[in-house]
């Protein structure tokens, strides 16, 4: 499985799983999966399977952690010890303590942080099955978990990956594309306000290739926030059924 | 000056619900002159106020609110209560008392113990401090008997209804007395556990039913139903 594979990309254009360049994973969402959680959020995008929680906001202890002007929000980001090929460490490595704080850092944005100062709001994503982008899956699961709290918000945050496959620049990549390929944009946006929260790369791109990628990546956002939105009001759908 | 839903539509955070010379109601914020959403709810347009009723929210103290709350600790000169939110609550014992207490003479714990339920007003709250509660009315106080409902807390005014029409219409029926804490705890007490029982079915249904019209004639429908059922047995 960990083996190279040949070719990334075949002759007819097509990736390693059928998909175009241009085209995302299959995405499966759904709000509000925990019931002892505040909100929560289940997104599947290809094989990523991504569990997202949120507790609060509450009192904040201990107490001299507290803002005394804003929220404080507290994210971690985990990998189960078999979300991957070979077992990992239930321990947060370093790479998670990393991904725990661009999570918080991307999401922060979209929250009115300020409406509630001297709280504290607990983030936790809980990584399943991991395949590539698990950052971005993360994001968009974790404001979905967000907005079912209650906890008011600017705009959802949307997050997808872009990147350069063999002198291709593809969006949302999986991990045999990430690991091969030469370059991977993790964007994350609040599609309604046109603001990017997160832009990382990892890998060398010229700036042309980096502006596609990005632009790429955005486009991907959009669908997915498309997606993000039906996941929230479906949740509540027959609130809208026996109203009309 | 164009909208982008109709009346009641869901709406979900970042959603653009109006531009040019709105005022921003609750659970909206504006940005320019453009008013987006802020929670998932469903939007209202009032003339020039654009707000949404939110689907989920959770409780914000509010000076003048009756809340309903547990005492979770007893401190040298008051208790602090848990009123489901994200701030603890303060209640002074002189107030509770209304003489000059001692700490040394008097057991704070003899008055309310933690565990304790009671029925207060927030006095003050603002950023910087703490809600202050008050027992300082009648009906307020130690609850000693009856039955606690929990719900959300942005559907308190269904269940007070138009000028209080839902719940006096419950009262009546059921002849229970029911405290509403804005803070989505209810109390309920009446005569017998049956007519408690009543009362508590008629909440939940207004819960689960609270974006519905004509939800106050069918819980008076279910209310003589259910009182038809248990006087044949």
């Amino acid at each position: 499985m960990s083996q190279k594979p040949e070719k990334l990309i075949d002759k007819k254009g097509l990736r390693l799983d059928g998909r175009k360049p241009d085209e995302l994973r299959p995405i499966k969402i759904e709000v509000g999966v925990l019931s002892n959680a505040d909100g929560s959020a289940y997104i599947e995008q290809g094989k990523n399977k991504i569990l997202a929680a949120v507790y609060g906001p509450k009192e904040l202890h201990p107490k001299h952690m507290a803002l005394p002007d804003r929220m404080v929000l507290r994210c971690r980001y985990h990998m189960a010890p078999f979300s991957v090929q070979e077992r990992k460490s239930p321990a947060p490595s370093r790479r998670e303590i990393e991904l725990s704080k661009v999570i918080r850092e991307a999401i922060e944005p979209a929250i009115f942080v300020e409406y509630y100062p001297r709280t504290a709001t607990d983030v936790f994503v809980e990584v399943l099955q991991a395949d590539g982008s698990t950052r971005c899956t993360s994001i968009t699961a974790a404001s979905l978990a967000l907005a079912d709290a209650g906890i008011p918000m600017r705009d959802l945050v949307v997050a997808c990956s872009a990147g350069k496959v063999e002198d291709t620049i593809v969006l949302d990549l999986m991990d045999i594309e990430d690991k091969v390929g030469s370059a991977d944009v993790p964007v994350a946006y609040m599609p309604n306000l046109g603001v990017i929260t997160l832009l990382q790369m990892d890998g060398i791109l010229t700036p042309e290739e980096f502006e596609k990628a990005v632009n790429l990546a955005i486009d991907g956002c959009k669908k997915i926030y498309a997606m993000q939105k039906e996941a929230l009001k479906a949740k509540y759908v027959s609130v809208k059924e026996v109203e009309e | 000056m164009p909208t982008f839903f109709e009346r009641r539509q869901i709406v979900t955070p970042g959603d653009l619900l109006a531009e040019g010379d709105y005022i921003a109601g609750e659970n909206t914020y504006k940005e320019g002159n453009r008013i987006y959403a802020a929670r998932i709810g469903l939007v209202e347009y009032e003339d020039k106020k654009v707000s949404v009723v939110a689907l989920r929210a959770f409780y914000i103290p509010r000076v003048g609110d009756t809340v309903i709350g547990t005492v979770v600790e007893v401190g040298f000169s008051g208790w602090t209560v848990d009123i489901n939110a994200p701030y603890l609550a303060m209640l002074r014992a002189s107030d509770v008392l209304n003489r000059p207490f001692k700490p040394q003479k008097n057991d704070l714990t003899e008055v309310l113990d933690v565990g304790d339920l009671v029925v207060a007003k927030i006095v003050s709250y603002d950023r910087t401090h703490n809600p202050q509660l008050s027992v300082d009315e009648p009906g307020l106080g130690k609850i000693t008997r009856g039955q606690i409902v929990k719900i959300t807390p942005t559907k308190i005014p269904r269940v007070i209804g138009k000028k209080g029409s839902m719940i006096s219409m419950i009262k009546q029926e059921t002849g229970c007395h029911i405290i509403l804490g804005h803070n989505g705890i209810i109390l309920i007490t009446g005569k017998s556990l049956e007519d408690e029982e009543l009362a508590m079915m008629a909440i939940h249904k207004i819960e689960e039913e609270s974006h519905t019209t004509g939800l106050t004639d069918r819980i008076l429908q279910m209310i003589k139903k259910e009182k038809e059922k248990r006087g044949g047995s």
